[in-house]
């Protein structure tokens, strides 16, 4: 019975809970709310998961409209594995978010600040779930206005410009996004994605939706950093809360992509994207570009926050490489890409949580000797920077491997060699954190510092071993990406 | 126990070893004990799959499937075998060796060095049993990883550095070249099985498969072709015992191996005989021969030496393999052999000359000789091994590789392995000579006192220059053993 209104369940609960939080004005009570949400939540889009890969997509009509007038959702093997990427990571993030959250966050502000995580989980979810367009732009802003209260919440004063930073760039993603879907709908009287998909074709030689189609790009192009529109994201991943950045790093940039996959294929149609004159070579060379210049970058940050953060913006060209090739094998990877990347972020950033806790800094002078320290946080870093580089039997070679693949496939060897050799320069920011924690003695003139609490070592080592597992063993990932790339290319369920 | 579980227990020994030895981290002694008690462990276990594959035997088995046709599978072939015996047996005698080193020369961290030891094995067995490429792969890069900590031991800024560039280099080649090589491999031929007579054949252009052949054979990072062989002397500042069985055996030598795979299994034979590339590559393998050694003779530190005498050693097994001639691979399977118990035995002698002498460079060896007579001698016959005289290991391989060369009539190869091992002897002989017959100055006349190092460490030296002499006469069980791998079936 109830198993029919998972879809709209999957939103509708965050969303209630949100307020809830502010009523219960108590942030242990808020907290165990945003926990049982969480668990929730991820219980339900493990349910649609199944439901999809059992019995094909799921459509929803929201209370009981019918699509033209009502508000679709519409689950498929593409947005049921997205939300299965953003449920688990608030999962795991939401009991880590406890200590680190005390550490953090004054404590008057806690039950405010589950309330904006709850709401961010909202507009994160209904993005992915729902099949009408403009509901994209709505559940876009509230997952927008939520992370930029969300990341001002840091400690540092930075976080505030950080936030500031991002909201103008945001807001003019979003804006270009909303103007893209008003076109669409001038053209074509609809804001159903699967009627524009049926739609477009007798409109999309037209001036118009072309225009809509570079404005819905380039919106979302700043919403999930694509080079060179990534200049928000450092800093607000490198002065946000510990929490924020695990929970945005490893789920926002995702759904901003999974948007873009939507909108270009689903909506807008492969035929019609390869239309669109040097649109893949264009994205392929933005995102090498992107890759190398972000990897570089990176390797010159002191603070190892927003070192990761730059290497997030590089990790986002993976998955935009993968997308360019227009191939199922390329999309396999950028798609795999997203889980797997969720995976080694979430890790990495939550290792640097408990170091932050414990040290009070991230700065790369302040984590020497902490391999004997902090002996499991730190080893939880190296094994996370080691799928970082894409080693094998981590989840970051499964990626590697079919960007190379597709690569190969279309016999462009020279980006098979770039993406091997843009891993390296991961190993040269990876590892100098690596010698600093291991074999530089630690500062005199601190106290002692111990091993982090165990409420934030056991998400991390959650995030550690599904790094591992889901690097040897694919069948869930690879498989549910295969499909999702063959329903995008319109080859299949 | 059949041979498949004995295959797969094989790899879990060290393994599990490393758990105890971590485990007994207070108790010096039991941790010495679990290591020693794994790798006799180990080493039985490898015995006991000798005799059947001997017999013709094939142990085989699929342990997982990553991605739909990769999967991570073991079997037990001739080559691996020796790899595996030669490895698995000089673990034991290291690790005898290690515990009066580490002891006499008051290492620290001694816990964490014997845990990554094991390791190191562990990865280095997982190499001699991969039944594919991609198994070969991970097996190649846990024992990278796993070998840092034990090079960077000392934590020095020099450690630290030396640490960078080995991980660098071996990353570098193996991510940027051999992982290209791996997957363009499978996505053109379907499959990364090691099989007799190889799996490309037809499946692309002469083009693309001298690209590929170039990828692999620099790709295989550990194997020190010139320009990528720097890791190797930069290894050296790690503890004694770990130049001596990792960068004398292990690495260096799982790193030839994957050529002599990859040549004989994934290219084969026929298909690299009119390969370009294989000319080229014979090339770049003389050259480091011929290189490594003028570079090993300037070097005073006796440990550098050392190391770009196996530069130089690992390029014959390369040519051997790629002169493609039965003798020549055949030979090639053997110097693994050969060179593994000649250069562990050299090394053995540079450590115990730092222990017990505190001396590091060559000429500070002047009457070494008569206060460390065993060690001095045991260092004369590794030498001679190396060098290639009867009677000791080393003269059988490189006829083999003389041989194979001239049956290819290749003759310029001969000249280069005749020039080679002219010049081992101008590079491994003069500290011999030095430590013998030049006394130094001031103590006059008077006779110096015998210092030796420790029994632990003397008793090491012995077995493995007992083992070289040894490997001369039973040369033909070896031979029969590798054999199979030059025949191709049909």
């Amino acid at each position: 019975m109830i198993a029919a209104h998972y879809p709209a369940l999957q939103i509708a609960l965050p969303l209630i809970a949100a307020p809830l939080c502010v009523l219960l004005r108590r942030g242990t009570w808020a907290w165990l709310v945003t926990v049982a949400v969480s668990w929730t939540a991820l219980y339900v889009s493990v349910q649609l998961l199944l439901q999809v890969l059992a019995s094909g997509p799921i459509s929803y009509e929201l209370g009981g409209w019918a699509a033209p007038w009502g508000i679709e959702y519409r689950v498929d093997s593409v947005n049921a594995f997205v939300l299965l990427i953003v449920s688990g990571i608030s999962a795991i993030s939401a009991p880590y978010a406890y200590k680190s959250v005390i550490h953090e966050i004054p404590e008057h502000q806690h039950y405010l600040f589950y309330s904006a995580y709850l709401l961010c989980l909202t507009g994160l979810l209904g993005i992915v779930i729902t099949g009408d367009a403009f509901n994209v732009f709505v559940f876009l802003e509230i997952s927008s206005l939520s992370s930029y209260v969300l990341i001002s919440l840091g400690k540092d004063r930075k976080a505030v410009t950080a936030a500031y930073q991002y909201l103008v760039m945001g807001t003019i993603g979003a804006t270009f996004f909303l103007i893209g879907v008003g076109l669409i709908y001038a053209m074509t009287g609809t804001l159903n994605m699967a009627d524009i998909a049926n739609r477009i074709d007798q409109v999309q030689n037209t001036r118009t939706v072309l225009a809509a189609f570079a404005f819905i790009t380039v919106g979302l192009g700043l919403k999930l950093a694509l080079f060179p529109l990534h200049l928000w994201l450092p800093n607000a991943y490198a002065y946000a809360p510990s929490v924020v950045t695990v929970f945005l790093a490893a789920t926002a940039t995702k759904v901003a992509i999974y948007t873009m996959l939507r909108f270009v294929f689903t909506l807008f149609g492969t035929d019609f994207a390869l239309d669109v004159t040097l649109l893949a070579e264009f994205l392929m060379a933005l995102a090498l570009v992107g890759v190398f210049a972000a990897s570089i970058t990176a390797i010159f940050q002191n603070n190892i926050k927003r070192m990761l953060a730059y290497s997030s913006v590089a990790q986002v060209g993976y998955m935009m490489l993968g997308v360019s090739f227009f191939s199922v094998t390329g999309l396999t990877g950028g798609i795999v890409h997203l889980f797997n990347h969720a995976m080694m972020k979430g890790a990495l950033f939550m290792a640097l949580g408990a170091i932050f806790f414990r040290v009070g800094s991230v700065h790369i002078d302040r984590i020497r000797g902490l391999g004997k320290q902090m002996p499991f946080t730190m080893f939880a870093f190296v094994i996370g920077g080691l799928s970082l580089i894409g080693i094998p039997l981590t989840v970051g070679f499964i990626s590697k491997w079919y960007l190379i693949l597709a690569a190969l496939e279309r016999g462009w060897w020279p980006i098979a060699g770039l993406v091997l050799l843009s891993s390296l320069l991961a190993i040269v920011y990876v590892w100098r954190v690596v010698e600093v924690a291991y074999f530089r003695d630690p500062p005199t003139n601190h106290p002692k510092v111990t091993e982090a609490p165990l409420s934030l070592l056991v998400p991390t080592w959650i995030l550690v071993l599904a790094n591992i597992y889901f690097g040897v063993d694919t069948t869930l990932t690879v498989g549910v990406a295969d499909t999702a790339a063959k329903v995008l290319l319109g080859l299949g369920q | 126990m059949t041979g498949e579980l004995a295959m797969i227990v094989a790899i879990l020994v060290p393994l599990a070893g490393a758990g105890l030895i971590a485990a007994s981290h207070r108790h010096p002694n039991q941790r010495e004990a679990a290591t020693l008690v794994t790798a006799s462990a180990l080493f039985i276990l490898v015995l006991s799959l000798l005799l059947p594959v001997m017999e013709g035997e094939r142990p085989a088995t699929t342990l997982w499937q990553i991605l739909p046709g990769l999967s991570i599978a073991l079997e037990i072939e001739p080559l691996g075998m020796v790899f595996a015996l030669v490895a698995s047996f000089l673990w034991i005698v290291t690790s005898v060796y290690s515990i009066g080193y580490m002891r006499g020369h008051h290492e620290e961290n001694q816990t964490r060095f014997y845990v990554c030891f094991a390791v190191a094995i562990s990865s280095a067995i997982g190499v001699a049993f991969s039944a594919n490429m991609f198994t070969l792969f991970i097996f190649y890069e846990v024992l990278t990883l796993s070998t840092y900590p034990l090079v960077t031991h000392h934590g020095t800024d020099e450690a630290r550095r030396g640490g960078r560039t080995y991980l660098g280099l071996l990353l570098l080649t193996s991510i940027a070249f051999q992982l290209l090589a791996i997957v363009w491999t499978w996505s053109v031929a379907g499959t990364l099985d090691f099989s007799a007579g190889g799996i490309l054949a037809e499946k692309a252009s002469p083009v693309v498969l001298g690209v590929l052949f170039v990828l692999y054979m620099f790709g295989i990072g550990k194997a020190a072709l010139m320009p990528f062989h720097r890791w190797l002397p930069a290894a050296m500042v790690a503890p004694t015992p770990v130049s001596a069985l990792l960068h004398a055996v292990a690495v260096v030598k799982a790193g030839v191996f994957t050529v002599v795979k990859v040549t004989v299994y994934i290219f084969g034979a026929d298909l690299l005989a009119g390969l370009e590339a294989r000319q080229l590559i014979l090339f770049v393998a003389s050259f480091t021969i011929i290189g490594a050694s003028l570079v090993a003779m300037r070097q005073d530190n006796l440990k550098r030496r050392l190391a770009y005498s196996t530069v130089s050693q690992l390029s014959y097994v390369v040519l051997g393999a790629l002169l493609i001639t039965d003798s020549s691979i055949i030979g090639s399977g053997i110097h693994i052999a050969m060179h593994a118990f000649g250069k562990i035995t050299l090394f053995f002698c540079a450590g115990a000359i730092l222990v017990a002498a505190h001396k590091t460079n060559i000429s500070e060896m002047d009457g070494l000789g008569w206060t460390m007579p065993v060690t001095m001698l045991a260092f004369l016959i590794g030498a001679l091994s190396i060098i290639g005289l009867p009677p000791l290991g080393g003269s059988w391989s490189k006829y083999l590789m003389i041989l194979g060369a001239a049956q290819s009539e290749q003759y310029i190869f001969v000249v280069v392995l005749m020039v080679s091992t002219l010049l081992n002897i101008a590079y491994l002989i003069p500290p011999v000579v030095r430590s013998f017959f030049v006394l130094p100055g001031n103590t006059s006349g008077a006779r110096p006192q015998i210092n030796e190092a420790p029994a632990a460490c003397l008793a090491a030296i012995c077995v493995t220059a007992a083992g070289s002499i040894a490997l001369f006469f039973f040369v033909d069980s070896l031979y029969a053993l590798l054999e199979p791998i030059v025949m191709v079936p049909g």
